[in-house]
């Protein structure tokens, strides 16, 4: 878990060795709100969660970065963060948005690719900061696992797929766009 | 930072954004192919998402309304949206020519505020720019495919361009403040915009068997205030069920 490990070695000087155990608690509760578009994954692997810190005050701070910017599904997650931190006991919380991390389709953990394929969903290939057109338009199927495949349409039924037709199994299927 | 300015700039992006998507959802439900209903949705829900993110940022950091009250309660003369945006969707043609033109300068324009001096503005550039990579893809495969396919095809595509090109140009309107936001270092300015935009699409109209047609005189008034008889009927019509029940919860 990329995001737990980097603020384990932020400031670690700086907090109790309780607020540490509470901040662990909390990614590990995170994983169980789901990212509302694919029920099967959570926002921890989805990489949206990018930061959880406790202030001197004991107030919970958790950040958050959309995966994109008209994504409705922002909201909904936002809620889920705030529940699932009323229901750890935490009373002063704050749950934010903001763009300080820019999400890219890099931050899903490979546990999360695999499950995005089990869905049914092809895998996001991985690039150097920015996709080009070889990694928009080749994908491997979720379906059969061919890479003879053919990108059929940028756009899909929500704004983080593309549309795609394998030629062996013969079925189309959508995959998490790499962004 | 000169507030003013920035405000001015982020003000005039959002309401480009918010105008163009309610053009773009037009044609939900009713696209030529359903991959293209499901682009244009697609494309327009993006936009969207950016005009309210910029809004956000307005009500944020420079205390205006909130991102509703922006989007849907302002009088005609106080968007600064380009004319380009707000004409009515004249067919598939002009549609796809719009969205050509638009989205390469959106690119261009996200791309070089990446180094903003407003950290806000900056960090949501990096954002959007890679959203809108997607949206130059799409409308320069349709260009291209649309321009050499057939005689009806590139005559209609040209028809279109010839129309639409003088309200491009105008987006490159500049503003009150652009000398501010150049030194400043918020923003570098529609007229280094304006010629890598030409840069860029120059060589995908040729491509593309189109002409862009020379000596053409930009047609703006947009930035400031002053729009085509085609924005006030939109804005009536995005802001219908608002002023209905004004104040309501949702």
């Amino acid at each position: 878990m990329l995001g737990a490990g980097r603020q384990l070695v932020k400031n670690p000087m700086d907090m109790t060795q309780e607020s540490i155990e509470k901040i662990k608690e909390i990614w590990q509760a995170l994983k169980g709100v789901e990212d509302p578009e694919i029920p099967v994954i959570s926002i921890v692997d989805m990489g949206i969660v990018t930061d959880v810190t406790i202030d001197e005050t004991g107030r919970v701070m958790v950040e958050m970065t959309p995966t994109f910017t008209g994504c409705p599904a922002i909201e909904v997650m936002k809620k889920g963060i705030e529940k699932k931190l009323s229901e750890l006991g935490v009373k002063d919380y704050r749950v934010a948005l903001n763009y300080k991390t820019t999400w890219t389709s890099n931050r899903i953990t490979e546990e999360g690719r695999d499950k995005l394929e089990k869905f049914g969903l092809g895998r996001p290939a991985s690039h150097e900061g920015e996709p080009g057109m070889e990694a928009i338009a080749s994908a491997r199927c979720p379906h059969c696992g061919s890479e003879n495949t053919t990108l059929k349409s940028v756009f899909g039924s929500t704004l983080c797929r593309s549309i795609h037709i394998c030629h062996d199994c013969r079925q189309s299927f959508e995959r998490f766009k790499p962004v | 930072m000169n507030k003013e300015a920035a405000k001015e700039l982020m003000l005039k992006m959002a309401d480009d954004a918010l105008i163009y998507g309610h053009r773009l959802s037009e044609w939900t439900g009713i696209g030529p192919i359903l991959e293209e209903d499901i682009a244009f949705s697609s494309i327009s829900q993006d936009k969207v998402g950016h005009a309210w993110q910029l809004y956000q940022l307005l009500e944020q950091d420079f205390g205006m309304p909130d991102p509703d009250r922006l989007g849907f309660e302002r009088k005609e003369s106080e968007y600064k949206c380009s004319q380009l945006n707000e004409l009515y969707t004249r067919d598939y043609a002009f549609a796809l020519i719009r969205h050509f033109f638009m989205d390469h300068a959106e690119f261009i324009r996200y791309s070089l505020l990446r180094a903003s001096s407003y950290e806000s503005l900056a960090q949501l550039a990096k954002k959007v720019r890679g959203e809108i990579k997607y949206h130059v893809l799409h409308a320069d495969t349709w260009v291209k495919k649309l321009g050499a396919a057939t005689e009806e095809s590139h005559s209609r595509m040209q028809a279109a361009l010839n129309e639409a090109f003088p309200y491009a140009l105008g987006l490159f309107e500049p503003g009150p403040f652009e000398q501010e936001l150049i030194d400043s270092g918020v923003f570098i300015g529609e007229g280094q915009l304006q010629a890598e935009w030409l840069d860029e699409i120059r060589p995908i109209i040729e491509e593309s068997g189109l002409q862009l047609t020379s000596n053409t005189e930009a047609i703006t008034g947009g930035r400031s205030g002053n729009h085509s008889s085609d924005l006030a009927p939109l804005l009536e019509e995005m802001s219908e069920v608002i002023c209905s029940e004004p104040g309501a919860s949702w």
